[in-house]
Formats: C-alpha cells, sequence, structure tokens
C-alpha cells in the first residue's frame, strides 16, 4: 500500500513535471528554444604552409619547380592553378613574372604563403619577324621626284623613280598619299607657290600614266615655304626643288 | 614764281601732275638708251626741272604748363617732321639755319629770319600743343613767308583726349594738309596703312602698321602660312591667301570686325588675290583645273570666271588702279616668268618684260606705270638680283630703282603715287623699306622677324 502510494506518488511528481513541462513549452511556442551550449572542443592545431620556386628566374619558355608543403590543412589550393595535395611540386613554366600564392586551410584555421618566379625575356627574340606596315614600306619604296631650277615637267632622270614608285604603288593600292610641290628659296614667294603646285601635279599625272588610280592621290604646294635644306648653294637649291611624297592613311 | 600759284588754287594745274612729271623725266633720261644697262644710276637726275619748296618746321612749342606737354611735343614733332620729309614734294630747310627765336603762333613771326639767307625757307610751319583738362589742343599754321601782305595759307585746330597716339594722328592730319597744299592737291598719306606678311608671332600672318612703321599688330591668327594680304578700296575687307588642310584657300577678313567673314573654297591652290579699284571683283589665281589660271570673282566669291587658259603658271594679277580695266599679272607660259597685261574680260594679252625673272607687278595709282621686281640676268652661274624696277606701260621703257644689293620683291604703290613700298633683305633678313617713287629717300619700317608682301591702303 505504501509502495504503491508511492509509486502513485512518483507518477504524479513526473505527469505534474510533464505537465509543467509542456506548459512552460507551450508558453514559449514564439520563442526559441536556446540549445544547451555545448562544451568547448580543445583547440585543433593551426595549419602552416610553405612555398618555393626553383630556380626563382627563368626565360620565356624555360620551366621552374614549384614545392610547397602544408601540416593540419584539409583544403590547399595555389591561385591560378587550383586545389593540390597538401604537399608536392610542380613545373610550371608561365610567360611573365607570377606570384604563387598558396593557401592552406585546416580545422586549425588558414595559413598563407607566397613565392615569386621572374620571366625575363630572352635576349634577341630569334626573329620575330615584324611585318612592316604600309606606311613602312611607303617611305622604304616611294622615291621623291626632283625638278630642274624653274621647271615642272618630270626630266628624264627622274623617270625611274616614278617608274619605281609606280610599281610600288600598283602593289599597294590600298595606300593613298599626298604630293608636296616644293620650290628652292630663289625667286617670288606667289610665283614659287603656282611652280609647286605645278611640280605637285606634273608627278600626279606621271604617276596616273603609269597606272596608279588618281583618286589616292592629293596635291598641295608648299612654294619656298618649307624647305628641306637651308644653305645657299646649288645641291641645297637642287634638294628642295621636288615633289615630296607623303603617305596618308 | 609757282608758290603763289599753289597758295591761291591748292589745284593748279602746273603742279597736278608732280609724280607723273618727275617719273616722266627720268624716261626722258634714259630715253636715249632705254635696253642698255648703262642708264642704271638714274637718280643722279631726278630733281632735274623740279625746284621743291623749301620748307621751315621749327619745333612746335608748348601753350600750357601741363606735365604731359614734353612727351606729347616729342611725339608730335617728330611724327611732323618725318611725314613732311617723307612727303617727297617739300625739301626741308635744316634745323641749324633757323633763327634763335622760332614762333608758336602768328604774332611771333619775323619775316626776314626766314624768308632771307640762310634758311631762305619760301614756307613755315608752326604752331603750339598743349595738355588741359586732358584734352590736347595742336594749332598749327602754314605761312607763306615771301608774301608778306597775306601770308597764311592755313591754320588748324585740333583738338583730342591726350594721349601719344592722338599727338601723333594729329601730327599725321596737320602733315597731309601741308602735303595737299604744297603737293598739287594730291592727299598725303600720313594716315594710310600698310598691311604685311610678319613670321614674328611664330607662324606667318598679315600685320597691319602706320605708313611709317609705328603701331605694328597683328590682325590673323591661322597658324599656319598666311600670304599676300590685299585691302579693298575702302579699307572694310582684307582679302589674303592661306594654307589650310586641303590646299591654300583666299580668305576674307573684316576689318570691321575684326574677323574672318564666310568665303566660299574653292578647291586647289588659290593664291595672290586682287581687288578692282571699284571694289566691285576680286582677281587671284587658281589651280582648280590643274594649271594656275587668273580668275575673276564678286567679293563674295561669287560669279567665278576664268580669264587666262595656258600652259603654265599665271599669279599675281594687279588691276589696273585708274581705269580697272586692265590686268598685269605673272605668267611662264614660255619659261621664266614674265610681266603680262590684258584687258579686264581676258583679251589682249601682251608681255611687257623680255628677258630675266620679272613678277610682282603693281600698277601706279595714275595708271601710267607698272614697278615689278625683276632680275634681268637670271639663271645658274648669272648673279643676277632681284630688283624693283618701274615701267612706263605705253613705251615699255623702264628704270631701275634699286641697286643696293639684296633681294628686293614686292614692291606696292602708295596712294599718292609718290612712294613705292617693297619687302627687302639688303639688311639680312626680309624687311619691309619704303622709297620715293624715283628710288630715293629709303628707308626701313621694319626691324623684328621676317616681314614680306607689302600692301598699300586705298588712301
Amino acid at each position: 500500500m505504501e509502495r504503491k502510494n508511492m509509486k502513485l506518488q512518483t507518477l504524479r511528481t513526473v505527469a505534474t513535471v510533464a505537465c509543467l513541462a509542456a506548459i512552460l513549452m507551450l508558453g514559449a511556442c514564439k520563442k526559441k528554444a536556446a540549445p544547451p551550449p555545448p562544451p568547448p572542443p580543445p583547440p585543433p592545431p593551426a595549419p602552416t604552409a610553405s612555398i618555393s620556386v626553383s630556380p626563382d628566374t627563368i626565360q620565356t619558355g624555360q620551366s621552374a619547380t614549384l614545392s610547397w608543403q602544408t601540416s593540419n590543412a584539409t583544403d590547399v589550393s595555389i591561385d591560378g592553378i587550383g586545389a593540390v595535395q597538401p604537399s608536392g611540386s610542380q613545373q610550371v613554366s608561365p610567360t611573365e613574372s607570377t606570384t604563387y600564392h598558396l593557401t592552406a586551410k585546416g580545422a586549425g584555421g588558414t595559413q598563407e604563403a607566397t613565392t615569386r618566379l621572374t620571366v625575363t625575356q630572352p635576349p634577341p627574340p630569334p626573329a620575330p619577324a615584324p611585318s612592316p606596315t604600309d606606311e613602312d614600306l611607303f617611305g622604304q619604296n616611294v622615291k621623291d621626284v626632283y625638278f630642274d631650277y624653274d621647271k615642272s615637267d618630270v626630266r628624264p632622270d627622274q623617270q625611274g623613280a616614278i617608274q619605281g614608285d609606280a610599281q610600288f604603288l600598283n602593289e599597294h593600292t590600298g595606300i593613298n598619299f599626298l604630293i608636296e610641290g616644293h620650290c628652292d628659296e630663289r625667286g617670288s614667294i606667289e610665283y614659287n607657290l603656282a611652280l609647286g603646285d605645278r611640280r605637285a601635279q606634273s608627278a600626279k599625272n606621271a604617276l596616273v600614266a603609269a597606272g596608279v588610280n588618281a583618286s589616292r592621290i592629293k596635291t598641295i604646294s608648299y612654294g619656298k615655304e618649307k624647305p628641306f635644306c637651308m644653305e645657299h648653294t646649288e645641291a641645297c637649291w637642287q634638294e628642295n626643288r621636288r615633289g615630296h611624297f607623303v603617305y596618308q592613311k | 614764281m609757282h608758290l603763289r600759284v599753289i597758295a591761291v588754287s591748292p589745284a593748279a594745274p602746273t603742279r597736278l601732275h608732280f609724280p607723273s612729271a618727275l617719273i616722266f623725266a627720268l624716261f626722258v633720261l634714259c630715253a636715249p638708251a632705254p635696253q642698255s644697262q648703262a642708264q642704271d644710276w638714274v637718280r643722279t637726275g631726278t630733281d632735274l626741272g623740279v625746284a621743291k619748296v623749301r620748307l621751315a618746321v621749327p619745333d612746335f612749342k608748348p601753350s600750357t604748363n601741363d606735365p604731359q606737354n614734353t612727351a606729347l611735343l616729342k611725339t608730335f614733332n617728330d611724327t611732323f617732321w618725318d611725314d613732311l620729309d617723307n612727303s617727297g614734294v617739300v625739301e626741308l630747310v635744316s634745323k641749324s639755319f633757323y633763327p634763335l627765336q622760332t614762333p608758336a603762333q602768328p604774332p611771333d613771326v619775323t619775316f626776314q629770319a626766314w624768308n632771307a639767307p640762310p634758311p631762305n625757307a619760301a614756307m613755315l610751319a608752326f604752331g603750339n600743343l598743349g595738355v588741359a583738362n586732358g584734352r590736347l589742343t595742336v594749332l598749327g599754321w602754314l605761312y607763306d613767308v615771301k608774301n608778306t601782305q597775306s601770308p597764311q595759307i592755313l591754320g588748324k585746330q585740333y583738338t583730342d583726349a591726350a594721349s601719344d597716339d592722338a599727338a601723333r594722328v594729329i601730327a599725321h592730319k596737320f602733315a597731309d594738309e601741308i602735303i595737299f597744299r604744297l603737293g598739287g592737291g594730291i592727299p598725303g598719306i600720313a594716315e594710310s596703312k600698310i598691311y604685311f606678311v610678319s613670321d614674328r608671332s611664330g607662324h606667318k600672318e598679315i600685320w597691319v602698321m602706320d605708313y611709317d612703321g609705328a603701331n605694328q599688330r597683328q590682325l590673323t591668327h591661322q597658324g599656319s602660312i598666311s600670304l599676300s594680304p590685299r585691302i579693298s578700296p575702302d579699307g572694310t575687307r582684307l582679302a589674303f591667301s592661306s594654307l589650310s588642310k586641303s590646299g591654300w584657300d583666299i580668305l576674307m577678313f573684316s576689318t570691321d570686325l575684326n574677323r574672318l567673314v564666310t568665303f566660299p573654297h574653292f578647291g586647289a591652290t588659290n593664291l595672290s588675290p586682287s581687288w578692282s579699284p571699284d571694289g566691285t571683283k576680286l582677281a587671284f589665281s587658281s589651280s582648280r583645273t590643274g594649271d594656275s589660271e587668273i580668275y575673276l570673282c564678286d567679293p563674295n566669291g561669287a560669279n567665278l570666271h576664268r580669264m587666262t587658259a595656258n600652259k603654265g603658271p599665271d599669279v599675281s594679277p594687279a588691276w589696273n588702279r585708274k581705269t580697272g580695266a586692265q590686268i598685269a599679272f605673272v605668267s611662264g607660259r614660255t619659261g621664266l616668268p614674265q610681266v603680262y597685261t590684258m584687258e579686264a574680260d581676258g583679251t589682249n594679252q601682251q608681255r611687257l618684260t623680255d628677258q630675266g625673272y620679272a613678277v610682282s607687278p603693281n600698277w601706279s595709282p595714275n595708271g601710267q606705270f607698272l614697278t615689278l621686281a625683276w632680275i634681268r640676268k637670271y639663271g645658274p652661274g648669272e648673279p643676277g638680283s632681284s630688283d624693283i624696277y618701274l615701267m612706263d606701260i605705253a613705251s615699255q621703257r623702264w628704270v631701275q630703282l634699286t641697286h643696293d644689293g639684296g633681294h628686293n620683291d614686292f614692291p606696292y604703290w602708295s596712294p599718292d603715287g609718290r612712294h613705292i613700298v617693297f619687302q627687302s633683305s639688303r639688311s639680312g633678313r626680309e624687311q619691309i623699306w619704303m622709297m620715293l617713287a624715283d628710288g630715293t629717300k629709303l628707308h626701313q619700317l621694319t626691324f623684328t622677324g621676317r616681314n614680306t608682301q607689302p600692301d598699300w591702303s586705298w588712301k
């Protein structure tokens, strides 16, 4: 009887506690029940990382060995290479100087390490074959035409220059150009401008006769306003009596 | 004798054609051998038959006590003396001959002190200048000192805000009055302007100055190459040639607005504009057909039409400034450039020069003469120099005006027909020079940078 009562009393206590607990839980239905704080785990060991490259200077095209070691890391990656083994080595051959940046992550945190590989250009680039521009070709191939004093006709010894110019220009039909007519310092400003105009026209006409499309050619006269040579000698004057060819886009 | 005539009538017929008479005397002189080289130095004979009026010009005196007077008197007296000296119509009596007492006003004049030797002056210009309350007043008289009964020919009063420039302008105005009376009724040039090309800003631009070289200032700011200025007869527009990206264009500058005004782009190379004397036409050269030819158009560029059609460059047109009926120009149609004339409709093209390298024609205001730049002996090995020549159109006789070395080019007549301005390298670099139309009274007007292609205003 006594034991029965005790048992019953225990049951009632349990029921009461359960009821109270239920009421408590119901009453706190809008609030999260705070989880019980876990006991702090023991701190895991921090990761370590190192990276090196050998040699640290190469020329373009050569390779170097990248080596790294880590410990206590679960997640190791190198920028530009990606995820890698915790320790290892790899051949690299970048085309320009590169900084390798290793990141080691582990339970104990993150550790970073860097190394730099310097890449130099090989001494003479083995003939990289620079393709010459139209302007370069124009400058190398098109020769100015020279005139006798007070004359604007293309003299016989200049026909070779005209023919050479025309051959080049007919092979490079995409090039447009300007012919400047120039005169020597003798003579009068106004007449020399008209004479320079005729020299430019004369050179143009000779090229057109040799098959160059007239629409590619502009002319302008500078008279004696922009001499090439400033001395007062016949050699210098001859330098200045010319049709000067100028590349235009 | 003739002085009395002038005093009575400014337009006395005996003196009316002074420049023509003077220059005609040159041709009479060289007539026996017009084509020979022996006729060169003409200036020994230029004064024959033409006695110039002896004019005494004592310094003007102060009429007030203003401290500005000293500086303004110096400007006035220097400018006034130079104007009269440059005019070519009077002989200034040297100041060393003047009496100790010089007049400031009419009662001060002692006739015997001036009309007898040593001054032996026929005319006396005198007066006074003073600043009062910021105003400059100049009183000036011109006396015929040999006519003691009624000596006064001129009595003038000028008033302006007191400034150095005002003193200069008043001196020009009074000098021009005197030159008008003593020079046969032809207006003086003291207030005229000379347009020219100067590179002193770093680019060849158009500049302008007073006829005596004062007040030089830049007109255009194209920043490329600007050449061949030509002012319109009324002085309101300046045509010139300028290099743009597309070539040489004629540009039009308004002197009223002080900026460029619209003018069409004709394409190709357009050079050397020239105004007709009535200001209604512009002649210039254009290579729009591929060869430089002379064209005419209206002042706004409309009604373009071609006057010449020859192989070889045609440039540098110059109108007959009296009649407007002919145009002189330069053509290389036979080889070296030569000077030609044609009617203003393009007909009757005549070659005037017989040899050498002849350019830059300019017609005298009376229509009788051309000046030109000529290298008579031209070619490799020929030490020919470019000199200024004067040619009588009717007879095609010529006189050489410059002899002093250097390259001389672009002669241009003054509005009174007594002076010629031109460019010369005789002092080293090209500069603007001026002389009387007989080659005397040569003096340099510009000194900074290179200065070329002078063009004289029409009045």
